[in-house]
């Protein structure tokens, strides 16, 4: 079955152009212009993008935030993790610990014998499908709990913070089977191939391109399809939405556990570039981070949240360089300015100022032709209320 | 586990552990009775709650040196003075904060969220620059410090019996000022319904930056009762955010009565585990099965309103 | 430090122009006559990896977390080791070099740490690396550090279990630490049973493990109870009364962060008083940087079992503590970690000289069995295994914030970052 009528229901011009220029931002212009080390750091950046466009969609299109978003990206990353100091942990590599075969840090633990829950990342296979679809099975637990009770807006934002808390406490708590505080590290290969090549470094690079290009192309057709009117509708009346029939609840869970599965990815992606995965990455405070990635690329646009989740970490990279002291500075003045000045962000920028005249440029190019206007000029701000 | 001991020195542990169990309550109820009128009653979520409460912390800090260098006579009265600074201190910039940036967002809360999670990273490097990276000393008079004999086996913490009277203060003077006072019901109008507020005639802009300076305030009060139990750094103030919220959460949005009643099983049920199994796993199960809870129970304990 | 900095990239215009900066350092030299020059290795001869290394300088990183949590503990360090560093420039430098540091920023963030040390390692190709405070900092830069063979100086006491051709170890290991402590408390206050508690990360519950079975295989004691809490928790009050109902002989802490601001005023509040005979409490975890925090008067009486203390009397610490406090201020507290931080770049100078190279490889060849006689603790060696020997000292907290150290092992405890037998 087509979903489409014709192709540029499924991609207007406009956002046809906006992926071209992504697609060449990402694979021609920073491979060429970085060496391998900075590329490195972008590709992790990319990680975070990620969990920004899931986050447009929870967010942007179906209005509940989540301020826990880290514990499906830890939750990736960790699949991945798992899997790869299993391979780092042959009985030769480990022959000075007490018990050679498990991971080190269990081994100083006093743990003698491999948790059950470790043993089926053994297999890349499972490994990879687990990287999708444990994030997908918490979120839908989450989602089925909340919203089947109608609990949304900033309650559920609170409560997934705290659910987030308490990953870490677990994970930090539980070290013997985690790694605790220090995270998973010491990762070396993938199938005996060293992932600290510079050779290993551009293919993740690319791999996360890839990848990254897949989900926004997959987060691109929901928003256009039936489910993405029925959760932009719903994020205006919800009441009304549920009194043409339609169960909300489904939706909402729908739509958060995409973007959990997106964040997973995320997570492994990042994994694979950094060479380890840590409890850093799951608390409260990346969570609300990567949030921001979304709300400075504007968190109605799929493609702006590529570049906020860049553009903020390349700033703080740059500013930590440089002006350490400096950047906290930078960056509360830069959530304030956004959330004050430019709700809709970077793409609200691009919409309101460049777009019309990219638009003129294009009819003039490629003839007349006419435009549906830009999802997120035609929507007012976002509007959420605590109670109804 | 207690079969060593005798019934008479069970006693006396069960009743020092009630103790801390209600020390703890008191330590919630401050850090949570400022956010409750903030994001309870007016909706805010203010995540620069913590940094409010080190602020109030700091505030201490410099009364102290104040007075051991000023007034070494009356060192030992500082902290009541101190209280009151804070509590200024905090307000004061409350208000600034609500003025340039709180106000245009009241529509929007979980922006405020965002925004004031920028403040938050602001205050904490602001501190690290004036103060140092380092936490700060707050000498704390001696007569606050060592504990009160109450039978030959159970002994209180003298501080910890301040910090309760203080909490009791301040929900007395907040539930009071809310519930039995003229800018009470303003307040309570204004959070009801904006239109009609101004309608009848209640400056709802002057209301909303007195409230939210209110429950600023209160922090700084809170923050300054802390430095008796724990520690003053630039970075302090986040480690009572989520545990903040989630008591605000779980007594219901909008009552103040939820707050206290959820500060209560909170404290009680993390001291009792505490108590038995030791600090991490205690505060995830405690965590843990409040948001079980309010998986079942989203309007927490005393709310009626967040179904929508 | 921006300044630093320039010089870093002025470095980096000066590797791609290699050329006309050798032929301009040729002009110099025929035209000025440099007496330096003449006991001066040449460049060449001393670097043959391509590191930050000049006919005059020679570059090195100093990384930790200037922002974030753990800002407060890693401050010290960085005084210490810049204070080193200016200190060894002032006598010459080393073979013939002045040392310029490249600062980075961790910001209490482990993947921050992984990528700042690529940067320095791969971008500023710095001779040596001092830094990181944590454990898991630096379990996450060590894969860094050991793939691009780069130098990591580690200042702080740590849970062992670890022994990297790329890391000089310069805090003591968990056995050196713990184990005299524990001896000295048994005899001196005939403890029998003990209490354990710390915060819920590797090296509390790594010490706690070595300690339990020292105390339990060797000292003939007992563990009435081990308690762990989650990093910033601030109430203590349970396990304080869990304390009281074991009434164990001695409380073993290690705790850290701002727990232990908390920990020590409960204590003190629920009139466990450590001033007094019939409450003892042995920390390895608190320090003088600690103390400003918990305030002197909070944790006057408890012991602290370490290697260094700012009240250590001998000649080379007078000298450390004046010139710390003419750097850094008159209130400058030092602790045991800030000495450690201290001595990494003077054993980086030892080995360099006595390998005659900057090169890794030669240094790392050279370390082993390089001394410091000049080191505020007194002396120490480096050992086969890249960690110190070094003396272990008790200090008793004084109401001033200081220690009195009330002993100190005979010999240099040897480290042992896998001991037999504690595992």
């Amino acid at each position: 079955m087509m979903p489409f009528n014709h192709m540029k229901d499924y991609l207007t011009r406009q956002e046809a152009l906006s992926f071209a220029v992504l697609a060449l931002v990402l694979l021609v212009l920073l491979p060429l212009s970085l060496d391998v080390m900075r590329l490195n750091q972008v590709g992790k950046y990319l990680s975070f993008a990620f969990v920004a466009v899931g986050l447009v969609l929870c967010w942007g299109y179906g209005g509940i935030l989540s301020l826990g978003q880290g514990i499906f990206y830890g939750l990736g990353g960790y699949a991945m993790a798992m899997y790869l100091k299993l391979e780092a942990s042959s009985p030769q590599n480990t022959l000075i610990q007490t018990t050679p075969g498990i991971p080190d840090f269990m081994d100083w633990n006093r743990i003698t014998e491999l948790p059950w829950f470790w043993e089926p990342f053994y297999s890349l296979t499972f490994a990879i499908i687990a990287i999708v679809v444990l994030p997908s099975i918490v979120a839908y637990l989450i989602g089925v709990a909340m919203f089947k009770r109608r609990v949304g807006g900033v309650y559920f934002a609170i409560i997934t913070q705290s659910i987030a808390a308490i990953l870490t406490i677990l994970i930090i708590g539980q070290q013997g089977l985690t790694g605790g505080i220090n995270g998973i590290t010491d990762l070396r290969t993938l199938k005996g191939w060293d992932i600290h090549t510079d050779v290993a470094n551009y293919v993740f690079y690319f791999l996360c391109v890839f990848l990254l290009f897949v989900c926004l192309l997959i987060a691109q057709f929901i928003k256009k399809s039936k489910t993405g009117r029925i959760l932009i509708a719903m994020r205006g009346q919800e009441d009304r939405v549920r009194f043409s029939g339609y169960d909300i609840a489904n939706f909402k869970t729908f739509v958060f556990v995409v973007g959990a599965a997106f964040s997973g990815i995320g997570g492994a992606m990042f994994t694979l570039q950094e060479g380890f995965m840590s409890p850093s990455f799951v608390g409260v405070v990346p969570s609300i981070e990567m949030v921001i990635f979304c709300a400075v690329g504007g968190r109605l646009s799929l493609v702006g949240a590529v570049y906020g989740a860049l553009l903020v970490n390349i700033a703080k990279t740059t500013f930590g360089e440089t002006f350490p002291e400096l950047w906290l500075f930078a960056m509360g003045l830069i959530f304030i300015g956004i959330v004050l000045g430019l709700p809709n962000g970077l793409a609200g920028v691009y919409s309101t100022w460049l777009a019309p005249k990219v638009d003129e440029m294009l009819n003039r190019l490629l003839g007349h032709e006419k435009q549906n206007q830009e999802i997120y000029t035609s929507i007012p701000i976002v509007k959420q209320g605590v109670v109804s | 586990m207690f079969s060593d001991f005798s019934t008479a020195e069970l006693m006396a542990i069960f009743a020092m552990q009630g103790f801390a169990g209600l020390i703890l309550f008191a330590v919630f109820i401050l850090m949570a009775l400022g956010l409750a009128i903030i994001f309870g009653q007016m909706g805010v979520i203010n995540m620069a709650h913590g940094e409010f409460m080190i602020l109030g912390a700091y505030v201490t800090y410099l009364t102290s040196t104040l007075f051991s260098t000023h007034a070494p006579d009356l060192f030992g009265a500082y902290f009541f003075f101190a209280i009151v600074f804070a509590f200024f201190a905090a307000a004061l910039l409350g208000a600034l904060v609500e003025w340039s940036m709180i106000r245009f967002l009241y529509h929007r809360p979980l922006d405020t969220l965002l925004a004031t999670w920028g403040l938050s990273l602001i205050l904490q490097q602001a501190y690290r620059s004036i103060f140092g990276a380092r936490e700060v000393g707050v000498v704390i008079p001696d007569w606050l410090m060592g504990s009160y004999q109450l039978t030959d086996m159970i002994e209180v913490p003298i501080n910890g019996i301040f910090v309760m009277c203080l909490a009791l203060a301040a929900t007395v003077f907040v539930i009071t000022l809310m519930y039995r006072s003229r800018w009470g019901m303003q307040v309570r109008a204004v959070v009801q319904n904006r239109q009609m507020a101004g309608a009848v005639g209640i400056n709802s802009a002057k209301v909303d930056r007195m409230t939210f300076a209110l429950g600023c305030g209160i922090a700084g009060v809170a923050g300054s009762a802390f430095t008796m139990i724990g520690s003053t750094g630039p970075s302090s103030g986040q480690l009572y955010i989520v545990d903040t919220f989630l008591v605000v959460v779980f007594g219901g949005a909008g009552s103040l009565l939820g707050t206290v009643a959820s500060a209560f099983s909170i404290s009680q049920s993390q001291s009792i585990l505490e108590f038995f199994m030791g600090g991490s796993m205690a505060k995830v199960l405690t965590l843990l099965i409040v948001v079980m809870i309010l998986m079942f129970r989203p309007q927490g304990l005393f709310s009626l309103k967040v179904r929508r | 430090m921006a300044q630093s900095k320039d010089l870093g990239k002025g470095f980096k215009l000066n590797r791609r122009h290699f050329l006309a900066a050798a032929i301009s350092a040729a002009v110099m030299l025929s035209t000025t006559p440099m007496m330096a020059l003449a006991d001066k290795p040449a460049t060449a001869d001393v670097n043959t990896t391509g590191l930050a290394v000049t006919d005059d300088t020679v570059t090195v990183g100093i990384l930790h977390s200037i922002t974030g949590t753990m800002a407060i503990s890693e401050e010290g360090s960085v005084q210490a080791e810049i204070l080193a560093i200016e200190q060894i420039n002032a006598m010459g430098g080393v073979l013939g070099r002045q040392i310029q540091y490249i600062q980075e920023d961790g910001a209490s963030d482990w993947p921050t740490f992984a990528d700042r040390s690529r940067k320095l390692l791969r971008q500023d190709n710095v001779a040596a690396v001092f830094g990181c405070w944590t454990s898991a900092s630096r379990k996450a830069v060590l894969p860094i550090f050991e793939r691009f063979n780069g130098m990591l100086y580690y200042p702080t006491f740590y849970e062992g279990l670890e022994q990297s051709p790329n890391v000089i170890y310069t805090g003591q290991e968990a056995t050196q630490q713990i184990l005299a402590g524990l001896d000295w408390i048994s005899n001196e206050k005939s403890a029998k049973s003990f209490y354990l508690i710390g915060s819920d990360y590797i090296w509390p519950r790594t010490s706690n493990k070595i300690a339990r079975i020292h105390i339990e295989q060797h000292l003939g004691g007992s563990v009435v109870g081990e308690d762990y809490f989650p990093l910033g928790h601030t109430s203590f009050n349970s396990v304080i009364n869990r304390i009281r109902l074991r009434k164990p002989d001695v409380v073993f802490a290690s705790v850290v962060g701002g727990s232990n601001v908390a920990f020590y005023r409960q204590l003190k509040a629920a009139g466990l008083d450590m001033s007094k005979e019939d409450f003892t409490l042995l920390t390895i975890s608190v320090t003088e940087d600690e103390i400003l925090g918990i305030g002197g008067e909070n944790i006057e009486g408890a012991y602290a079992s370490m290697k260094y203390f700012q009240s250590l009397d001998n000649e080379n610490n007078d000298a450390f503590v004046k010139a710390f406090k003419e750097r850094w201020g008159e209130n400058a507290v030092i602790g045991d970690v800030t000495q450690a931080a201290y001595l990494g770049p003077w054993l980086w100078k030892a080995a360099v000289e006595a390998a005659g190279s900057f090169d890794v490889d030669k240094v790392r060849e050279a370390s082993p069995g390089v001394e410091l006689t000049t080191a505020p603790e007194g002396y120490v060696r480096i050992h086969e295994n890249h960690h110190l020997w070094s003396k272990t000292r008790i200090g008793e907290a004084q109401r001033d914030g200081q220690f009195k150290v009330v002993y100190e092992t005979d010999d240099l405890m040897e480290p042992n970052p896998f001991p037999a037998g504690y595992q």
